[in-house]
């Protein structure tokens, strides 16, 4: 067998082009994913009632189903029902949908490992349920479940090769364009694949970066 | 449409959804296996064994599975040997889940207190016995909820075998759809399919994580 | 008149019933220790008092107005009645200033800058103003518990709750928090403390109360108290204390 990457290079403008998809569509999820895991761990931990048993349904099903039939049920399902849905906008819900849940149990774990007395100290300062969550519970349970987190949303980003199979023109779809192009398969997969690799060792270093200065709280030390 | 009742469509997809849960099966026994094997080896002395295993679990677990299904697939015709779907999708999944198997268990290994290990080496066991005797029936204990929740991800792992054209429950209700075209109620009873199997073992997951850390709180 | 006056104040857990009718009326300016054996139920008490607990039957009136069921919102009943715990309990992800301004801001709407204000003062009053800016987790137990009086003082409390504020401290510095505790008792603040400093409770408090199988079994001023108990359990637990 012999590689020869030489191939590639006509085609390094695809590359950029599904590589800063790929980018974009991470960044937004993160974003917007921890925002709705936010909302749902709160409602599933701490109101009760038909909200909650909703939000709980929903966490159930995407967690027990493949991103790929999600992502297929969006896309075609829903203009099948007259709802038009372009592959990008199936694409960036689904991620979100699926981090959103994913998160939320994660946070929710923090959440419960939050110490009796920070409760008991917020309510003896007069704070609702609503402001305890938000200006007690929320940012020490983060940090203690954060390397969940990061794990999460680098498994999301890796999960959205997948949106390549509904033509959206991601790091993957670039990697089949070219492969059908070049029948290069293995050479394109094999660099497709390594530009995954950092972008996911990139993301660990930054969320690590941001998280130390995030959660700087609980290090130590004279002030 | 109309030469396909809701039944034709189910039992095609029940049909096609026993490959899914046979590629599980493989995919997860392989991959216990394979796991077994390094997680022993990571736990050895032998730093580059262990620095390649832990290369090994990091490549896994930070590329694609889809990338990797291709790289299976592609890579094995650029070496020159011509395989089936049905090879690459079990190679590449029984890889994949041995790389996040190994992980687990190495966790669960360095989970049990230290205090063990100088205990027992206190009373002359060694490395293998010590192991064998006093950490791995703890570790096991504390590896067994995650395994089982682990099985859930490889279950819907398999669903990606279906874009190198392996017939499993996903391709099905694509091939489906291209003859049928009800979109909406084929990827419903699809994912339908996919929560049933994946369901009763997340549940069990968290029942066994439960048992094991005490009462839990809610 | 009374300041704080609780009647005929149950509260079971399950079959267990740990405050079996508690009778106390505490006076503006008042420090009243509760002393007694671990069980004895002198912690239940304190928390019914800002309804951590929620007791079963009794009143609790302060100053007049009836605090306990929900005659008083989380929010009114914070500004009457602070607290401040064995385990400190500060927020770990805010800074010391942070923690004292949080619940005039979020609670009491208090605009920001006079929030600020309003915490250096107490900060200072702790003596714990130069570390404004530090995390708990940078800070000594002795330190925290300061900050953690700051912070109750900070919502300008009608009475101060004290459950056991030294227990968690390591001995040497038990000192500077009681010095607060001792500076805020001159400065005329009224103070029920659930304590095991026989010492402080005997120089500082006004009045001791020895609370005995859910009940108040003995009360008094700290010197006859110390001195001349009368009932053979007060004496027995003197003597196992001192």
């Amino acid at each position: 067998m012999t590689l020869d990457f030489s191939t590639l290079l006509p085609y390094s403008g695809e590359i950029m082009e599904g590589l800063v998809t790929t980018l974009w569509l991470t960044v937004v999820t993160t974003f917007v994913g921890i925002a709705l895991a936010i909302v749902v761990a709160y409602v599933r931990d701490l109101e009760s009632g038909i909200m909650s048993r909703l939000l709980g349904g929903y966490v159930e099903v995407v967690r027990n189903t493949p991103f790929i039939v999600q992502l297929f049920f969006l896309f075609f399902g829903l203009p099948a029902l007259g709802i038009p849905i372009s592959a990008t906008v199936a694409a960036l819900v689904a991620m979100i949908l699926n981090l959103g849940a994913y998160t939320a149990e994660i946070l929710r774990a923090g959440i419960d490992s939050t110490a009796r007395g920070q409760h008991e100290a917020s309510r003896a300062l007069g704070l609702s349920r609503l402001q305890s969550y938000r200006h007690v519970v929320l940012v020490p349970a983060f940090s203690r479940v954060y390397p969940s987190l990061i794990s999460q949303c680098i498994i999301v980003m890796l999960g959205s090769a997948v949106v390549s199979q509904i033509s959206v023109f991601d790091l993957t779809y670039a990697a089949n364009f070219i492969q059908s192009r070049n029948f290069r398969g293995f050479e394109v997969y094999l660099v497709v694949t390594l530009i995954y690799l950092l972008l996911a060792v990139g993301m660990r270093r930054s969320f690590e970066l941001v998280g130390r200065r995030l959660f700087a709280f609980r290090q130590g030390g004279s002030a | 449409m109309t030469d396909f009742t809701l039944w034709d469509i189910v039992r095609n997809l029940l049909l096609a959804g026993r490959w899914t849960v046979v590629l599980s099966l493989i995919a997860f026994v392989g991959g216990a296996a394979v796991g077994l094997v390094l997680t022993l080896l990571r736990m050895g002395g032998f730093k580059p064994i262990r620095w390649l295993i832990r290369l090994y679990v990091d490549v896994f677990q930070g590329t694609p599975l889809l990338m990797q299904l291709f790289l299976a697939y592609f890579g094995a015709a650029a070496l020159g040997f011509d395989v089936s779907a049905w090879t690459a999708a079990s190679l590449a999944l029984t890889l994949f889940t041995s790389a996040f198997l190994c992980d687990i268990w190495r966790g669960c290994v360095e989970a049990v207190p230290s205090g063990q290990w100088q205990a027992s080496r206190v009373l002359g066991l060694n490395y293998l016995q010590s192991m064998r005797h006093v950490i791995l029936p703890q570790a096991l204990r504390l590896a067994v909820p995650p395994t089982v929740g682990f099985s859930v991800q490889v279950i819907k792992g398999t669903a990606l075998a279906s874009v190198i054209g392996f017939v499993e429950l996903t391709k099905a209700g694509t091939m489906l759809n291209n003859a049928a075209f009800a979109p909406f109620t084929i990827f419903a009873l699809v994912a339908l399919g996919y929560f049933i199997l994946c369901y009763p073992l997340s549940r069990y997951a968290r029942y066994l994580e439960k048992r094991l850390y005490g009462a839990g709180i809610r | 008149m009374a300041l704080v006056s609780v009647k005929d104040l149950h509260k079971s857990f399950g079959d267990l019933e740990v405050l079996k009718g508690i009778d106390l009326d505490i006076e503006p300016g008042e420090v009243v220790a509760v002393i007694g054996r671990s069980g004895s139920g002198k912690s239940t008490f304190l928390r019914c008092l800002n309804q951590l607990e929620q007791h079963d039957w009794g009143t609790i009136h302060l100053a007049d107005q009836r605090l306990d069921g929900s005659a008083m919102s989380p929010g009114e009943l914070s500004q009457n009645v602070g607290m401040v715990f064995q385990s400190f309990n500060l927020f770990p992800h805010k800074t010391v200033v942070e923690n004292v301004m949080l619940a005039p801001v979020v609670v009491k709407q208090t605009p920001r800058a006079e929030a600020r204000k309003i915490a250096e003062e107490v900060l200072d009053k702790v003596g714990m103003l130069e570390k404004v800016d530090a995390y708990p987790a940078q800070l000594s137990g002795g330190q925290q518990q300061r900050v953690a009086i700051a912070r109750a003082l900070a919502m300008d409390p009608k009475v101060l709750l004290c459950d056991e504020v030294t227990s968690a401290l390591d001995p040497e510095l038990v000192g500077e928090v009681l010095l607060v505790l001792e500076s805020l008792a001159a400065e005329g603040m009224t103070l029920i403390l659930v304590t095991h400093e026989m010492k402080f409770a005997r120089d500082v408090s006004h009045r001791v109360v020895f609370m005995h199988q859910g009940r108040i079994h003995e009360s008094g001023d700290p010197q006859t108290l110390f001195t001349q108990p009368k009932t053979p359990e007060l004496s027995q637990f003197i003597a196992s204390v001192l």
